[in-house]
This record gives structure tokens, C-alpha cells and sequence, in this order.
């Protein structure tokens, strides 16, 4: 099942989610990242509904872009959050989506910062967050190994530990992750964590058991 | 001729002009005068105060300054009346904005919002246009100190030094000559006292005529609009030697 998890390192800040898309029981596809650029210096991890997680995130996007493009100056990510959280508590009392987010992002005066916004428009700013099922095994670890200023190389071996626990721990484990991180060079992908491989085509025809065509 | 064209709002002369619009500006030209001054560490802000009739009761608060927001301030030319309609909307369009996105809200978003409203009243049919004109001072963190000027039109631009309302052409001109660039905000308050003084109909200049406010930061980054008291306001009139020995007693 799903998990989504963040930390806040020095001058950086990183996101992993995992790439699961489930319907009921099956899983249809191990390659959906679930990680948007929102934009140059912004990442928006989500997890939930995934029609909702879809669209919402795209909105989002498509209003951190407007403003952008009329105003000629970038939303800040705590501006970012904030408006967020008010599309989140408008929908909530008509058609709510059922989505839960994390912000990253890199501004110029505060450095990174990182914000937990859930599907009812709960907004905190914080330095660690873990969300879905993998959150029991992430939150811990946390508390166990995070710590302020982590460099890049340790937020990766720490981001890697969190992922292992929650393979070997969680029955519904997702099987692949992406990381992201977001600077001040920008937001990037950093590298996905892999253990299956989506098939892409179907195996060649000499593999499969022979057939005998009646004429 | 002309009739047929300046009693609609909405349509050009032959000559491809609104005059509705234009007498709107010529509106403000009878208006009592303000001007602006970007200092290098402020903005300025100073104005006309008209004493219509010995009687009347003059304000104890400012009658052409109004703050809009803890960041912004502006000085208003024009029909009062007009005025208050567009800085009530201008609030309510600094608080939306706070409210969406919990921040201040940019200058020039601010004032480019106001200025929408006004263009809407020179192209949709049947209304007036807003016979005012603005100087916006504000402060925001991606361009710092700000002056900005608006017409009824619906135009804006920021400038280093502005002036509306009467005599604007005398202010310009001096502004222009007089105005340097990284200026205190000290230097500034005495320039744009010594415009507005020499755009204003009478000579004997009291600070019961006058209204002088500034913005800047405190030592804290706080955002600080501040009107100058009666008091300090005289202070600084006579040491420009501009204030004038009070010739009657009535």
C-alpha cells in the first residue's frame, strides 16, 4: 500500500514515494511516480484516490504556473502550501478530493522547507513526515536515525534504510520507490529504488507453450 | 460634434480618444496636489490638505493618505467620494490575498488589481470612470520599496518621483530636476515638502495644509507607515524656511 515520506536535510529537501498503482487487489503498474515537479523549485509528493491525487496535483501545478506567468515572480512555498490547504478546506465542504501531500521546496530567503497537508487541510510545516502504511515503519525509523543537517549522502543511506524496513516489515509493501530532491540548483529526480521491472511487451513467441492451430 | 461622443464612456471620437476619460484627468487637475519620493531606504509620501471653509472641521486623522495594508500606503487626487470606493476595494484585495496565501500581498499586484477595476469602467458601457489618480507607496520582498502612480484610465507605472492633482506639470518639473538618486528618506520629506509647496495655490503654508507620511523598515524588518505629528511636521517646515509667519489672526 502506499508511502510517501520527506525529510528536510541541509539545503536540501527530499521526498520518496512509492510507484504503485493498485486497484482492489491487483496491482496494475509498479512505474506511476507519484512525485510532481510542481515547478523550478517545488515538489509535490501525493498519495490517495488516485483520480483525485491526479487531477488535484495538476491543479495545483496548472495555479502555481498562472501565478507565475501573470505576476512575473514565483509563488514562495510556504505562499504554495497555504493556497493549497485553502483549495483543500473549500473542497472539503462540497466535493472533497482524498488526497494527502507533501510540499518541498527551495526558496531563496528560507532555504528548504517542507509542509504535510492531508485530504481534510491539515497544514503543518515540519522537518520529517511519512504518510499511507509505510509511515509505521518510516515514522520510526525516524525517530531512531533522523537528525538536522543531514547531508545529501546521509539522507540517501537514511532514505534507503526506511525503505528496507518497510519491504521486509509491511505485508502490502509496495515494490519500487522514487526519490526526488529539491535545492538550490532545483528539483530533480535522484534515482528510483528498484525490485521489479514492469514487462513492457509480452515475452517472445517461442517462449510461450506451443499452441496447435486447428485449420 | 463631439457630443455624439464624449456623453458614452465607451466609444472613440473620430480621433481615436475617450473623453470621458480625459475629463476625468481634468478632474484631478483641479484636486488638491500630492507627490511621491522613492528614497533609497523609504518612500514619501506627501499632500495638499484644501481648507474649504474656516468652519469646516478638519480632520484629526489624514484626509488624502490611507493605509491599505501594514506594507502599503497611498495618497489619493481626485473625487473623495470615487477614492473611498477603490482604497475599500484595495483592502479587501490585500486581505484576499493574505488570507489565500498567508504573505503579504506584492505592490504591484495590488496596484494592478485596483487599476483593473478602473479600466473596466472605461470600456463597459453606461458608468462614470473613477476620477482619481493614486500614488502607491509599499514595500515587498522581491522589489523593495515601490512608488507607484495611477490614472483613471486604468495606466499605472512606478516611479522614482511623481506628483497629481493640481499643478502636477510645476512638481513634475522640479522633481525631475531636483530628485537624485539614493536620496535618504530625510532628503526626500524635505524635497517633496518643498514641491508641494510651490504647487499649491497659497503662499502662506501652515501644517494644518499639508500632510507629509513615510514608509520604510524598522531595524526588525517590520514594515513602518508613520504621518508626520503637527509637531515635527512645523519643525521641518521651519527649517526649509517655508513656513510663514501667520500674517492674520482671525
Amino acid at each position: 500500500m502506499e508511502c510517501v515520506f520527506g525529510l528536510v536535510g541541509d539545503g536540501f529537501t527530499l521526498i520518496a514515494g512509492d510507484t504503485s498503482a493498485v486497484q482492489s487487489i491487483v496491482v496494475q503498474k509498479t512505474s506511476e511516480d507519484k512525485i510532481m515537479i510542481l515547478d523550478s523549485h517545488k515538489l509535490l509528493g501525493a498519495s490517495g484516490e488516485s483520480g483525485d491525487r491526479v487531477q488535484f496535483t495538476e491543479y495545483i501545478q496548472k495555479n502555481v504556473h498562472l501565478y507565475q506567468f501573470r505576476n512575473g515572480i514565483p509563488l514562495s512555498t510556504a505562499a504554495t502550501a497555504n493556497f493549497t490547504r485553502g483549495e483543500l478546506a473549500t473542497a472539503l465542504r462540497k466535493n472533497p478530493y482524498s488526497v494527502n501531500l507533501l510540499l518541498a521546496g527551495f526558496d531563496k530567503d528560507v532555504g528548504p522547507s517542507l509542509y504535510y497537508i492531508d485530504y481534510i487541510a491539515t497544514l503543518h510545516k515540519v522537518d520529517k513526515v511519512a504518510f499511507g502504511y509505510g509511515a509505521y515503519f518510516a515514522l520510526s525509523m525516524m525517530d531512531r536515525y533522523y537528525h538536522k543537517g543531514m547531508s545529501v549522502e546521509e539522507a540517501i543511506e537514511f532514505a534507503d534504510k526506511c525503505i528496507l524496513e518497510i519491504r521486509s516489515r509491511l505485508i502490502v509493501a509496495p515494490p519500487n520507490f522514487v526519490i526526488k530532491i529539491v535545492d538550490k540548483d532545483g528539483a530533480r529526480e535522484y534515482g528510483w529504488r528498484k525490485t521489479i521491472e514492469d514487462a513492457s511487451e509480452p515475452p517472445a513467441a517461442e517462449l510461450l507453450p506451443a499452441v496447435e492451430v486447428q485449420s | 460634434m463631439s457630443r455624439r461622443y464624449d456623453s458614452r464612456t465607451t466609444i472613440f471620437s473620430p480621433e481615436g480618444r475617450l473623453y470621458q476619460v480625459e475629463y476625468a484627468m481634468e478632474a484631478i487637475g483641479n484636486a488638491g496636489a500630492a507627490v511621491g519620493i522613492l528614497a533609497k531606504d523609504g518612500v514619501i509620501l506627501a499632500g495638499e490638505k484644501r481648507i474649504t471653509s474656516k468652519l469646516l472641521q478638519t480632520s484629526k486623522s489624514t484626509e488624502k493618505m490611507y493605509k491599505v495594508d501594514d506594507h502599503v500606503a497611498c495618497a489619493v487626487a481626485g473625487i473623495m467620494a470615487d477614492a473611498n470606493i477603490l482604497i475599500n476595494t484595495a483592502r479587501v484585495q490585500a486581505q484576499r490575498y493574505t488570507f489565500a496565501y498567508q504573505e503579504p500581498i506584492p505592490v504591484e499586484q495590488l496596484v494592478q488589481s485596483l487599476c483593473d477595476t478602473k479600466q473596466g469602467y472605461t470600456q463597459f458601457g453606461g458608468l462614470r470612470p473613477f476620477g482619481v489618480s493614486f500614488l502607491f507607496a509599499g514595500w515587498d520582498k522581491n522589489y523593495g520599496f515601490q512608488l507607484c502612480m495611477s490614472d483613471p484610465s486604468g495606466n499605472y507605472g512606478g516611479w522614482k518621483a511623481a506628483g497629481i492633482g493640481a499643478n502636477n506639470p510645476v512638481a513634475q518639473t522640479m522633481l525631475r530636476q531636483e530628485y537624485k538618486d539614493d536620496m535618504t528618506k530625510e532628503e526626500a520629506a524635505e524635497l517633496a515638502l518643498k514641491v508641494i509647496s510651490k504647487s499649491m495655490e497659497t503662499t502662506a503654508i501652515s501644517p494644518e495644509k499639508l500632510e507629509l507620511a513615510e514608509l520604510f523598515l524598522l531595524p526588525s524588518g517590520e514594515v513602518k507607515y508613520q504621518v508626520y505629528s503637527p509637531e515635527s511636521l512645523s519643525k521641518l517646515l521651519e527649517k526649509l524656511n517655508l513656513a510663514q509667519p501667520v500674517a492674520e489672526v482671525s
